[in-house]
């Protein structure tokens, strides 16, 4: 049971989002920026990022919501998002993206983990400044996320294929279009404007 | 040094904000609500809260612009290093005690909060929305302190330069840089 009166009915964090549109309008804006805004990197991506850190963070419903976002981006290859959580350097993607989850593994243990060696290494595969710097902020984010949603206790039911239905539109419409869906009316109207 | 080329002479998260204005303005909104705009818990309150994570969480530029900007809201110096130090101590209310205990837990991990916690914090007059707000101020803080130190930041060791900063924060908020490059 959450540990405050949240919105019943909703999972995760859309349950504390409405219940505070205030700071959901940001939290859903930075979301957007960062996962879901043109970049150099793919929205794939970030998304496996995120997947990462939420599982590194052990939050069952941060760590769903996006491995299925990113498993939408991705052909729909469920099992690519596994691996990168079981053991990223085995996975079949780009050496320039495992250097980058090594970053994001060592903000979520904490900002000054993260070395100059670690970020040269990246740099040798390719990365550039804003993508070494949405990796922290990716990974550091998603230590907000996820501690907000375990924090409150919300209500996250173990249905992978809600989560699964969901992430196709999230992947295709971002976070602030779909945040319509739960956010109280008169905010999801100001939310567009 | 910094990890990346970011700005140079902007210390701590201006330097972040400086180089990705598109994230800087949800991630200052954030800030603004969280600490600034009225609340039933006051701003001191509540930079206290962001103090006590960002400390925990070891991030020098952090805890030291929002000890100050407390330090600014509560006219009191002494109450923020006690509340860093040891809050239990601290001539602060009990409501207020409950709450920092809550936020502690989230900077550990969010599941580390309990339902005895809560309603401890309840027992002494917490409201749903103060619970709430405690919890994602502590969040936002393993948020901001990571960006600050894993991208490596400029912190320089200078009070008066936070003392500066912290009293900009307390009169206007976040909305705005509180330190401008060093005019040239």
């Amino acid at each position: 049971m959450p540990h405050i009166k949240l919105p019943e009915g909703l999972q995760g964090i859309r349950g504390a989002l409405a219940f505070r549109p205030a700071t959901a309008k940001p939290l859903n804006e930075l979301a957007e920026v960062l996962l879901h805004a043109p970049n150099s990197l793919t929205a794939g991506e970030r998304e496996l990022i995120a997947t990462y850190v939420s599982y590194l963070n052990d939050c069952y419903f941060c760590q769903t919501v996006h491995g299925a976002i990113a498993a939408a981006h991705l052909n729909d290859d469920e099992e690519l998002v596994r691996r990168v959580k079981a053991d990223f350097q085995y996975a079949d993607i780009s050496k320039k993206l495992k250097a980058l989850l090594v970053i994001a593994g060592k903000v979520q243990r904490g900002g000054k983990q993260v070395t100059a060696a670690d970020v040269d290494e990246a740099r040798k595969t390719g990365a550039t400044d804003i993508e070494i710097h949405d990796t922290v902020l990716i990974a550091a984010a998603f230590c907000m996320f996820n501690r907000y949603v375990d924090g409150l206790a919300t209500w996250q039911p173990h249905d992978e294929a809600l989560y699964r239905e969901r992430a196709k539109r999230t992947a295709r419409e971002g976070y602030v279009a779909t945040s319509r869906d739960y956010l109280p009316q008169h905010e999801a109207a100001k939310q567009g404007a | 040094m910094p990890h990346i080329a970011l700005p140079p002479d902007l210390p701590g998260i201006s330097a972040g904000f400086a180089f990705r204005p598109e994230t800087a303005k949800p991630m200052r909104e954030l800030a603004h609500i969280l600490l600034f705009e009225s609340n039933s818990l006051t701003s001191g309150e509540r930079e206290l809260i962001a103090t006590y994570v960002s400390t925990l969480n070891d991030c020098y530029f952090c805890a030291a612009s929002h000890g100050a900007a407390a330090a600014c809201h509560l006219d009191n110096d002494a109450t923020v290093k006690q509340v860093q130090t040891s809050f239990s101590q601290a001539p602060i209310s009990a409501k207020l005690k409950h709450l920092l205990t809550i936020a502690g837990k989230v900077q550990q991990g969010g599941k580390n909060v309990t339902a005895e916690d809560v309603a401890a914090a309840r027992a002494e007059g917490a409201t749903d929305l103060e619970i709430h707000d405690t919890v994602l101020i502590a969040a936002a803080f393993c948020m901001y302190n990571r960006y600050v130190d894993g991208l490596g930041t400029w912190q320089p060791r200078d009070e008066s330069m936070y003392a500066q900063m912290g009293a900009h924060l307390a009169r206007e908020g976040y909305k705005t840089p509180s330190l401008r490059p060093a005019a040239t």
